[in-house]
């Protein structure tokens, strides 16, 4: 496992600057930065079943249970299905508890996440991003945490190791609000972010048990004060019980924020509230992405602004709640925005630019919205990537329409003979 | 029957149907555990009739998840308890239909049994599908009519036999595996309260006629219970990992035509004269009664 840190390489800290906790920051796997951040946490309860790319995570929180480093109950479940349920009868008990997976496994476990947002148990699980079978990848995309959009899952995509780190931790926090009390995936990309080797900050351990205190449930199962759990609502009362789950989606909203804010404060990190803005103020066209992705945008925001075009980029943070008004307010000066999907909802168009659109319906004048599908199976975004995406925008605030809605990225030009629909269906 | 709880861990009122075999094998199942236990139940007839939002039978904590992850869930459950120092003085009991054990939530409990959980599987085994209207299950018996299993020009109900999830069970090397049924609440209680005594994983199977979906008047649910013993269809028995099996003994078998003329769900074998079929569910009580020393 010391393969995964290179504790030999350790530089200053943000703590340095005084008020913030005290970190010590090294290089590392994205995947032991999450189990750092998960140790800290200080779950109770773990429930592990193996997946590509989840697999590092759960085999180094084995290993640290193994070593007595991490006092938790670590069950080696029989399927994804399990992983998940096991975590919901231990978080209706009253303890904290976590699992990870990726792609298949969290489509296996979409049945018990809308049981557990719904039952408003607070657990914790770290979404690796992965395509989805057929044809089996093993590369990122955003089709297995997008689609449990609709379970009542909190969902939050992070860009770095560090986001990874500082993320999971603010997770249980948000989970755990009495406002809020809902379930929580933090998707990193698989390969990309979990497979990674980066600087990570990890601090104290007294500074994360005061920012995180132990887990105070308002409701769990106990002989003392039987209750009963997982009624069934009909007619006269679900339509009341979804009221209530979306308002405490509604309620996470304003949580996130102020947790990223103290945890800034705490910490010295940020990496956006539900949406981080980079180079928007002034920018005639806007990039919008979510996951690791959006690292490589900065980088590319950069280039292109010193080339002269006048780029910006939102970080779509948190994808459920969605940040509609948020985002609305940060584009509206851009004349075009163009949103980069790892995810495409088959027969209609990319997932996070439906949600931009219907986002920006209701804003009296809003920018022309590009679909494109980038990164697609873990193709590689690259600075000539974004160039050609900023063409296209360029283009489409010239003719004042947008064709075609889905553009498929760097698309073999092969595929496209008399027999197919081609480019841009 | 007698009990110092009363009605309050289980309480009247719920919405079972009439003579519900389901609805005493709980009442006695908690009288038998007493208060300090969690409950979890899969989906089926006992969650659907005995928590209608906003109210609830239930005088104990009690959970219900999903159809298939009871076992799971109740792992969960069982080690939050653990971290908590609460293992010995808080028990967690699962309670779930044959087509939530036997079918759809196997592979969940044969997960929890691996792993040794201190957990008490109970299955209220009313062989079929009843919640949703009388399905064929694989605990349903061969000879009966369900809704997807119906008797026909082609088909004499089920033809395949009864799944012995109890054999399953004991496959994997658990220390406690019973059968027990609602005709005999006092066996039945002496079971459940075994059970609680010993650590780790424990199943019993609890075989709960149901008037609607078997076919016969809600009065006689003890009597068809009884039936099914007394045949030698259903044997009770107890064992565990490394002791011998011990079965409760019947005497004089009754003929398996007293108990199959009770119920609709056999009908078609006596309307339409079918002797062999009906030779070969004495044929499977004979065994039985061989097999487990009736």
């Amino acid at each position: 496992m010391e393969n995964f840190i290179m504790r030999n390489a350790p530089n200053s800290s943000l703590a340095t600057a005084g008020k913030l906790a005290a970190g010590v920051t090294s290089v590392m796997e994205g995947s032991m930065a999450i189990t750092q951040a998960v140790k800290a946490c200080r779950p109770a309860v773990i429930s592990a079943y193996p997946i590509t790319p989840q697999t590092h995570i759960v085999e180094f929180l084995a290993q640290l249970v193994a070593d007595g480093e991490l006092k938790a109950e670590y069950v080696r479940v029989d399927s994804e299905f399990s992983a998940a349920s096991v975590i919901g009868g231990a978080s209706a008990t009253g303890v904290r508890a976590y699992t990870a997976s990726s792609s298949q496994g969290l489509m296996l476990m979409t049945e018990v996440i809308y049981y557990l947002a719904g039952t408003r148990l607070p657990v914790v699980i770290t979404g690796a991003n992965r395509g989805v079978s057929a044809p089996i990848s093993l590369q990122p995309e955003h089709h297995d945490s997008q689609s449990l959009r609709d379970s009542g899952i909190i969902q939050i995509y992070v860009e770095s190791a560090q986001d990874a780190y500082d993320a999971h931790i603010q997770a249980f926090k948000i989970a755990e609000d009495h406002r809020v009390l809902l379930p929580v995936i933090v998707c990193v990309d698989g390969y990309i972010l979990t497979h990674v080797f980066e600087p990570v900050t990890i601090f104290d351990q007294a500074a994360i048990d005061a920012f995180l205190p132990a887990y105070n449930p308002i409701h769990y199962l106990t002989p003392e004060n039987p209750m009963t759990f997982g009624p069934i609502a009909d007619e006269t009362n679900a339509l009341e019980f979804h009221y209530m789950l979306q308002e405490a989606m509604q309620n996470a909203k304003s949580v996130i924020e102020s947790v990223a804010e103290e945890y800034k404060n705490t910490f010295g990190h940020y990496h956006g509230g539900l949406i981080d803005c980079y180079r928007t103020d002034d920018a005639e066209i806007i990039l919008v992405a979510m996951g690791s992705t959006v690292s490589t945008l900065r980088e590319a925001v950069d280039q292109l602004r010193l080339e002269g075009t006048n780029v910006g980029l939102v970080k779509v943070r948190c994808f459920r709640p969605f940040p509609g008004d948020e985002l609305s307010l940060a584009v509206k000066g851009a004349s075009a925005v163009a949103v980069l999907d790892r995810a495409l909802s088959m027969g209609s168009q990319g997932i996070l630019a439906s949600e931009v659109k219907a986002a920006l319906y209701d804003t009296p004048q809003h920018p022309l919205v590009l679909g494109e599908l980038a990164g697609y199976g873990g193709r590689e975004v690259t600075l000539d990537t974004t160039r050609y995406i900023v063409d296209r925008a360029r283009q489409a605030i010239d003719r004042g329409v947008v064709t075609p809605v889905v553009d498929f990225v760097g698309l073999k030009p092969e595929i496209l003979d008399t027999t197919r629909l081609g480019n841009g269906i | 029957m007698e009990s110092k709880y009363s009605n309050a861990l289980f309480t009247p009122g719920h919405r079972a149907c009439p003579g519900c075999g389901a609805s005493l094998a709980v009442r006695t199942i908690l009288q038998a555990t007493g208060p300090n236990v969690i409950v979890v139940t899969a989906t089926g007839c006992v969650e659907t009739f005995t928590s209608p939002y906003p109210y609830s039978s239930w005088g104990v904590p009690w959970l219900h998840p999903l159809f298939e992850n009871a076992g799971a869930v109740a792992s969960g459950v069982e080690l939050a308890l653990k971290t908590m120092g609460l293992s010995d003085q808080v028990k967690v009991v699962i309670i779930g239909g044959d087509g939530g054990t036997l079918d759809i939530g196997m592979g969940s409990l044969s997960g929890m049994f691996e792993r040794g959980h201190d957990v008490l599987y109970i299955c209220y085994d009313n062989e079929a599908y009843m919640n949703t209207g009388v399905q064929r299950s694989s605990a349903t018996p061969v000879g009966a009519a369900t809704m997807t299993s119906p008797a026909g020009r082609n088909a004499w109900g089920k033809d395949k036999p009864k799944k012995n999830l109890a054999a399953i069970a004991l496959a994997h090397d658990i220390p406690y595996v019973a059968t027990a049924s609602i005709g005999f609440p006092k066996d039945l209680m002496r079971k459940v309260r075994k059970a609680m005594e010993i650590r780790g994983p424990k199943y019993l199977d609890v075989h709960s006629p149901c008037p609607i979906g078997w076919g016969f008047d809600s009065s006689r649910t003890i009597e068809v219970a009884k039936l099914a013993i007394q045949t030698g269809l259903v044997p009770l028995y107890e064992t565990g990992w490394g002791q011998p099996l011990k079965s409760r003994r019947i005497g004089k078998p009754k003929p398996v035509d007293e108990y199959l003329r009770l119920q609709s769900r056999f009908r078609h074998l006596f309307d339409r004269e079918e002797d062999e079929h009906i030779a070969a569910i004495q044929a499977i009580a004979n065994q039985n009664i061989a097999r487990y020393g009736l």
